[in-house]
């Protein structure tokens, strides 16, 4: 009988235990939903008012309350599209030094700092981009680029060490632990019977990497990369601090831009008109939206989310 | 773990049980930001009240007192008794003040620079970009001005300094009031956004050859540059407390629906032309009294004992007959649960 | 043949070289940064800074004690929703779900949500728990960051429970244990290690985190103690006080700013030296 009544005990354990976890997996389903859910209401009367115009207008005015989203996502794009393309030769040579060249006792501290330095919240890179970085840009960078490229004309404008280049950069320097960390990882996936049929046949270093090890795993790469411009277009404090603030689509670089998240972090709390609230809430849908592609994207690329566990 | 766990579940335990006139929050204008929280760090020290007062622009006071996200906003935009009426709302002036025009020129002092409401206007609107513009170089003759070029700074965020200075240009350049008009945050024509008073004062300080407006108690504490600006009377004036208390010396509080009274461009020989008061919003209907009456306990304490802080940071206090009409008011307009919150 | 030779050891020696001095550019940039916050914030660390709350603007003096308060609580109550949820959601995905479409979503979705912009999950939780509720709440901002948490501690806690082998699970299960109790018993103690790295991991992860914290959390200058108070943070005051026009305000800017990147360091080493300390044992 005892056993029977535990045995019960247990199904109905078992049941409880399995509906719970069942629930909590389900949340973050849900939870996502919701996100999508709450924030497309809270946007509905700008969608209203302003409909598809609101994507391709550059009107930014809180009196007229004329709002459209051109100049953020401009910002958001451009200051992310530097930061990749400063970043990712970079990340991709932190990751070759480690895997391919540094001394064998070199590797793991090295590695190990980079990835620490992943962990350092944004708010520290934004604020010694206005502290440290925007003067000395300004004093000694900026003014030599106006000099010797300003005819061309993304490289014109004042030199305020504050602007589209300036912000770019500081993003650049904070997806590089990132994005290094990742490809470093998944260098160290290529099988070394490879690289050594490489060396085998006589080929260089370089060659190695640039014919093995970047080939076979250029996916990866990409995914990593891609990981890498989704952390750039939703990050908001590296950005506030050192975009300017200027609802303006200027060619130049080093003008004052702004970015959705920098526009949230500086006027959510003070839209006083509820057209102008749910323009920054549909300000971060579209946010939320296009990273939610660029990291679908992503995954895809990556690939493998199915279950490869349980096995000794 | 387990003891993190107990903490947790104290805080939330201690969140059901204590009553909520001994925390006052408030949110909204940046200028008067140094002052509250100097009235309301003597106020702790005094009564145990402690008022938690975010400076978060006057737009966001509006915004978050009609949310009812805070006890009382504050904001240097007067809303007008229209607005008052539908959202429920009653203000009430605390201190005046002035919007300064600051900038930041190689070689130049405080005062140095003279600005007229038309190049100020044409400035701000892009049209005046250099510094050695013959505009500027007319009104400033033996002052050597630098070939650089202007940057203008402005507030990223709603703001009622933005409001106060937004207002002046708009009643002075017909140009300006055709493109950007006036309001907490407005169209830029030109320039770079800093967030808050302070923002903008670490832009200018940062950026050679920038103007931007910050309050005056901003540029005093920062050691910023100011302009001397030409008023109404076409006097070149310095801003001083003495120069915004006479522009608002002809204000008419007593008569003015909603107590909604715009200081900028006021007549008078000695007045800064962008003046302004600074102003508290509260509910007219507030839910919990206890905190209503708490709150206005506050500003009672504030314009009394407090007005002699206020002057020592550079801050005009309301004087003692506004003061009194402004209690009064309270009196009447302010009703918790159908009884009066504040007797005088 | 010799000039070939040359040419691609030359190429060689170039690309290495390349690849050499980007990382150096790399690793340069990233010390600069931690030096400065070392040599700028640690002079701002003193008695009071621990102790005192804010003196008024202008004066000098005072500590941002109730800001490092705050963000304790904050995180300690964002771990104490995200923790539990997010090890019961990778419990159904190893334990249960495995290759359903049902887990495989979840997957999906949840590496997803880890990178989602934070700032937008600030603006959802301002939605639906700050406007609602009329007030900004130290609750707010714990649910924000326990948004932003939930989705790693799922990923970590499946990585590290599929780790434990099924043939543990077996050989429990044939004893009679029910599924609930090996799960509960064994499987969590197997992996108990890995669960802890990822909670530090993902408590280091939120407590830096500022842009979900000013529409919640918001800010206070006072000791908060209550859950449905506003309440001050490490970060939002960096945020404050470095836009801010007071050298003094910078000065306590960088200190907390060096007090919340050492924090985020050591409970990064902490959670590193439990992985090694597991593999080698």
């Amino acid at each position: 009988m005892a056993f029977f009544e535990r045995h019960k005990a247990d199904k109905i354990g078992d049941a409880v235990f399995r509906g719970v976890s069942y629930f909590f997996a389900v949340l973050v389903v849900v939870l996502m939903l919701f996100i999508f859910a709450v924030l497309f209401k809270e946007s509905l009367p700008s969608i209203r008012k302003f409909g598809l115009k609101f994507l391709t207008s550059a009107a930014w005015d809180p009196v007229q309350l004329e709002f459209g989203a051109l100049p953020a996502i401009y910002g958001t794009i451009v200051s992310s599209i530097i930061a990749i393309v400063i970043a990712v030769p970079i990340s991709l040579g932190i990751a070759i030094f480690l895997t391919e060249m540094a001394p064998k006792g070199l590797r793991g501290p090295i590695g190990t700092a980079i990835e620490l330095l992943a962990s350092i919240p944004s708010i520290i890179y934004g604020m010694w981009g206005l502290f440290v970085f925007a003067p000395f840009l300004s004093d000694h960078i900026e003014p030599w680029i106006i000099d010797h490229l300003g005819f061309i004309p993304i490289f014109n404008g004042a030199p305020l060490g504050i602007g589209m280049l300036p912000a770019g950069f500081i993003l650049s320097i904070m997806i590089i632990p990132f994005i290094s960390s990742v490809s470093r990882e998944i260098f160290q996936m290529v099988p070394p019977i490879m690289k050594e049929s490489g060396y085998g046949v006589g080929a260089t270093k370089w060659e190695v990497i640039r014919k093995v090890v970047i080939p076979y795993t250029r996916s990866g790469l990409m995914g990593a990369v891609i990981l890498g411009l989704g952390r750039a277009l939703g990050e908001t404090m590296a950005v506030t601090f050192v975009i300017g603030n200027s609802h303006e689509i200027s060619k130049a670089l080093l003008d004052p831009a702004t970015s959705i998240s920098a526009t949230l972090a500086n006027e959510f709390t003070e839209a006083v008109d509820p057209v102008y609230l749910s323009s920054l809430v549909e300000l971060g849908l579209i946010l939320f939206v296009i990273t939610f592609i660029v990291l679908v994207f992503s995954k895809l690329l990556i690939g493998g989310f199915s279950y490869k566990g349980g096995r000794p | 773990m387990r003891k993190l766990l107990i903490a947790v579940v104290l805080m939330l335990l201690m969140a059901g049980g204590s009553s909520a006139a001994d925390l006052i929050n408030g949110a909204g204008a940046t200028f008067p930001y140094p002052l509250y929280s100097k009235w309301a760090y003597e106020y702790a020290k005094k009564t145990g009240i402690k008022l938690n007062y975010q400076s978060i622009g006057s737009g966001g006071g509006i915004k978050q007192i009609k949310e009812k996200t805070v006890d009382f906003g504050a904001s240097d935009a007067p809303l007008t008794a229209k607005e008052l009426t539908e959202a429920g709302l009653f203000q009430f002036p605390m201190a005046i003040g002035g919007v300064v025009p600051v900038v930041n020129i190689k070689g130049i002092s405080a005062g140095q620079i003279r600005l007229t409401p038309d190049v100020l206007a044409d400035m701000f609107l892009g049209k005046v970009t250099r510094w050695n513009d013959k505009k500027i170089i007319d009104i400033n003759p033996g002052v050597t001005l630098p070939d650089d070029k202007i940057t203008v700074v402005h507030r990223s965020d709603g703001s009622g300094t933005t409001w106060i200075f937004a207002n002046y240009l708009d009643k002075i350049s017909k140009e300006w009031h055709d493109r950007a008009g006036f309001g907490t945050a407005v169209n830029w024509p030109a320039g770079v956004g800093g967030k808050g008073n302070e923002g903008v004062a670490a832009y200018v300080k940062r950026i050679k050859g920038s103007i931007g407006y910050v309050e005056y108690a901003y540029a005093l504490q920062n050691k910023l540059t100011h302009a001397k600006l030409q008023n109404r009377e076409k006097n070149f004036v310095d801003p001083s407390i003495e120069s915004f208390s006479a522009a608002g010396a002809s204000a008419d509080w007593k008569n003015t629906p909603g107590f909604s009274v715009v200081l900028t461009d006021q007549p008078g020989k000695n007045s800064w032309p962008i003046s302004g008061a600074t102003f508290i919003i509260v509910r007219r209907q507030p839910e919990d009294c206890a905190n209503a009456k708490a709150v206005l306990g506050f500003f009672d304490w504030a314009y009394s004992d407090g007005a002699g802080m206020a002057r020592s940071l550079d801050y005009v206090p309301m004087p003692k007959n506004v003061s009194e009409i402004m209690e009064d008011a309270w009196t009447k307009e302010i009703k918790c649960k159908g009884q009066a919150v504040w007797k005088r | 043949m010799n000039f070939f030779y040359l040419r691609r050891k030359f190429y060689n020696i170039l690309a290495l070289t390349v690849s050499l001095l980007s990382a150096g550019f790399g690793i340069f940039f990233l010390f600069w940064i931690l030096k400065d916050v070392i040599s700028f914030g640690l002079p701002a660390l003193n008695g009071s800074f621990f102790t005192e709350l804010p003196a008024p603007p202008g004066a000098e003096g005072g500590g941002v004690a109730h800001a490092i308060l705050g963000t304790f609580f904050v995180t300690v109550v964002a771990t104490a929703i995200g923790v539990p949820s997010g090890i019961l959601a990778g419990t159904y995905l190893s334990e249960y779900g495995r290759k359903s479409k049902t887990a495989s979503t979840v997957r999906f979705l949840s590496d997803i949500l880890v990178s989602a912009p934070s700032i937008v999950i600030g603006v959802f939780v301002y939605a639906v728990l700050v406007k609602p509720f009329g007030g900004f709440s130290a609750i707010a901002g714990a649910v924000a960051l326990s948004i932003i948490m939930l989705p790693v501690i799922v990923r970590t806690a499946e990585e590290v429970l599929k780790l434990v082998p099924d043939a543990t699970r077996e050989a429990a299960l044939a004893l009679g244990a029910p599924h609930w109790k090996v799960t509960v018993q064994v499987v969590y103690r197997g992996a108990r290690r890995g669960i802890t790295t990822g909670v530090l991991l993902a408590v280091a992860r939120v407590s830096g985190e500022t842009a979900p914290l000013l529409f919640t959390s918001f800010n206070n200058s006072f000791w908060n103690f209550k859950m449905t108070e506003p309440t001050a943070t490490l970060t939002v005051t960096i945020f404050n006080y470095a836009l801010g026009p007071y050298e003094d305000w910078h000065t306590k800017a960088w200190g907390a700013a060096f007090l919340i990147t050492a924090s985020v360091l050591v409970l990064t080493v902490l959670a590193r030296l439990l992985v090694t300390r597991r593999s080698a044992g």
